[in-house]
């Protein structure tokens, strides 16, 4: 599979687990699902028939919410069959809203509380480069979740700490519930913040799959942790997702919108 | 053991442990010493780590070093390891199921002069409300020592209520500590004392001047406050038919609201709380706290005997 066949089918599936309860964090999936491809269908050491397996590389989803892009994406490599996507948010399901490690195979770290995942990449490291397992850690935050403070405690500690194989990504689409981030609450200059944080900062194109990839492969040459400011879109992919801006967040996404959102996708191939 | 400190009984300990078991790792918050960890630090630099003045950090770390596989112990204030960051301890932690252990010193009373901030008097509440978290308050040296391999073993997380300073000994060399059961210190029939913490010290002076009196009353160490010992509480509370709750924290949230929750379903009976009442802590010695918040052994006694009086009109 190449990664663009990767992120569309990421794109495809996720559509696909949202439309099966009909309501859902839809934008802020869309906008991850280049990442989670280069990621799973590149650069991460896993094995989805031992997902424990020790020496793996881990990937906290600190933007919990963000679960059915994930999900899409171990299903489709091969954690758990495809048709398991259509049992997001029913009652009883291992596919809750927000990744829950105890629920889901393949998912590294429970989130859903903001500001706490990159702490945990951080603890897991830090845990890593203690067992010498020449692991990497990722980590994926939002950029609305990088108001939280925790955020900026955990990156104080892995800059100081040269958390070299710490990989961090920020899904910059500029949306959170209440409206832009630049409005809301600003983070820029955030290519500076993170330098001044002691993070190696690369700014990408987050759904230029070559882009995502070679900010990766330089991020592994570095002697501290990175940080690669995603420029995102929410709702990429589907231009009717796209157009409710902020009020993509969580919203309802009937049958309807996935057969014409599918449409869409597959047309523009 | 009185004349060692229990912050080092602690250190000391889990240095000895440390050495076999490589899953053991500490984490600071800029209160290394302060919480009687330095020597691990220093004989162990690669598993301790100091976030510096960061508790939802270090806690949240911890959970990701716990997820890896690793058995992490995080110290702070009392109030600063729990109160603050109680979020973090809900979801990083308890909900994701991490076993990481808590280490809150000074609380209570015991902050003395670093006073009201920082005098955890709802830690006991706040952690008492997360599902799955354990709560243990050592009483002793020895107590302490033998805990430590118990709650290290115990797959899930543990909050344990430090007094760091040295205390008087309670318990003799024959003690067999088990974590989930709540110790008889001395049987009697007439009221029950529930005592946790520095109060069972307190409680065992208490015990004289009632003796004084002609009380006979029972004494019963809950060292672990979740989940608590119903089996132990309930049959001294048949025997007895009243009970006083004496801790070093809220009445509110903590011994007595744990012991209230456990007798009104199995036996309910008068009871009444030693602690403090619905207040924030004040700078002083000890000494001077226990009497300002009504915790003396003078204090324990005469609720024994009210509560005993109530009783008598019951029947």
């Amino acid at each position: 599979m190449t990664l663009k066949e990767a992120a569309l089918s990421i794109r495809e599936n996720t559509l696909r687990c949202i439309s099966s309860i009909g309501v859902g964090h839809i934008g802020g999936c869309l906008s991850i699902a280049d990442i989670l491809a280069v990621l799973y269908f590149k650069h991460m050491n896993v094995d989805s028939s031992n997902p424990k397996k020790e020496n793996r590389d881990r990937l906290v989803v600190s933007k919990g919410h963000a679960g059915p892009a994930v999900y899409a994406t171990l299903a489709l490599k091969g954690y758990f069959p495809i048709e398991m996507l259509d049992t997001l948010n029913q009652s009883g399901t291992n596919l809750p809203s927000h990744c829950d490690m105890r629920k889901t195979p393949g998912i590294d770290m429970t989130a859903g509380s903001l500001g706490q995942g990159l702490s945990c990449a951080v603890g897991i490291a830090l845990a890593s480069r203690l067992a010498n397992d020449g692991a990497y850690t990722y980590a994926i935050i939002g950029d609305g979740e990088s108001q939280e403070g925790q955020i900026w405690e955990a990156a104080m500690y892995a800059g100081n700490q040269k958390l070299n194989r710490l990989i961090v990504f920020t899904d910059y689409n500029d949306l959170q519930i209440d409206g832009k981030v630049s409005e809301v609450n600003g983070l820029e200059p955030l290519k500076d913040k993170w330098e001044s944080f002691n993070f190696n900062t690369i700014v990408v194109d987050g759904h230029n799959l070559d882009e995502l990839d070679n900010a990766i492969i330089s991020a592994k040459k570095q002697d501290k942790p990175t940080m690669i400011i995603a420029k995102t879109t929410k709702g990429k992919g589907v231009s009717f997702i796209e157009e409710k801006g902020a009020g993509n967040h969580n919203a309802p996404f009937s049958k309807e919108d996935y057969e014409q959102a599918i449409e869409e996708l597959r047309r523009n191939v | 053991m009185s004349n060692i400190e229990l912050r080092k009984v602690l250190g000391d300990s889990l240095l000895e442990i440390m050495e076999k078991d490589s899953r053991i790792v500490v984490l600071n918050a800029d209160l290394c010493k302060a919480g009687g960890l330095q020597d691990i630090q220093k004989e162990f630099p690669s598993r301790a780590f100091n976030v510096g003045v960061a508790e939802a950090n270090m806690v949240t770390i911890a959970a990701g070093m716990a997820s890896y596989g690793y058995i992490p112990f995080v110290s702070s204030f009392s109030p600063f390891a729990t109160r603050r960051v109680c979020d973090q301890l809900a979801i990083s932690v308890c909900y994701a199921q991490l076993p990481v252990k808590i280490i809150g010193t000074d609380p209570g009373i015991s902050a003395e002069l670093n006073g009201g901030t920082h005098m955890g008097v709802e830690d006991i509440g706040v952690i008492r409300s997360l599902n799955t978290m354990v709560i243990y308050e050592p009483v002793d040296a020895l107590q302490l020592k033998q805990a430590i391999p118990q709650i290290i073993e115990h797959d899930g997380p543990v909050y344990i209520r430090l007094h760091r300073k040295t205390v008087d000994d309670v318990f003799g060399d024959d003690y067999k500590f088990d974590l989930f059961s709540a110790d008889v210190i001395k049987e009697g029939k007439d009221v029950t004392i529930f005592a946790s913490g520095l109060m069972v010290q307190e409680s065992i002076e208490a015990l004289k001047l009632l003796s004084d009196k002609n009380i006979d009353a029972e004494l019963i160490n809950v060292h672990t406050i979740k989940p608590i010992d119903v089996d132990t509480i309930v049959r001294s509370a048949k025997k007895t038919g009243c009970v006083v709750t004496c801790e070093n924290h809220s009445t509110i949230g903590g011994l007595y609201s744990a012991i209230a929750e456990t007798l009104s379903r199995e036996y309910p009976c008068p009871m009444a709380a030693i602690g403090m009442d619905n207040c924030f802590g004040e700078v002083g010695y000890i000494p001077y706290l226990k009497e300002r918040f009504k915790m003396r052994k003078e204090d324990i006694a005469m609720a024994c005997e009210n509560i005993i009086k109530r009783k008598e009109v019951l029947v």
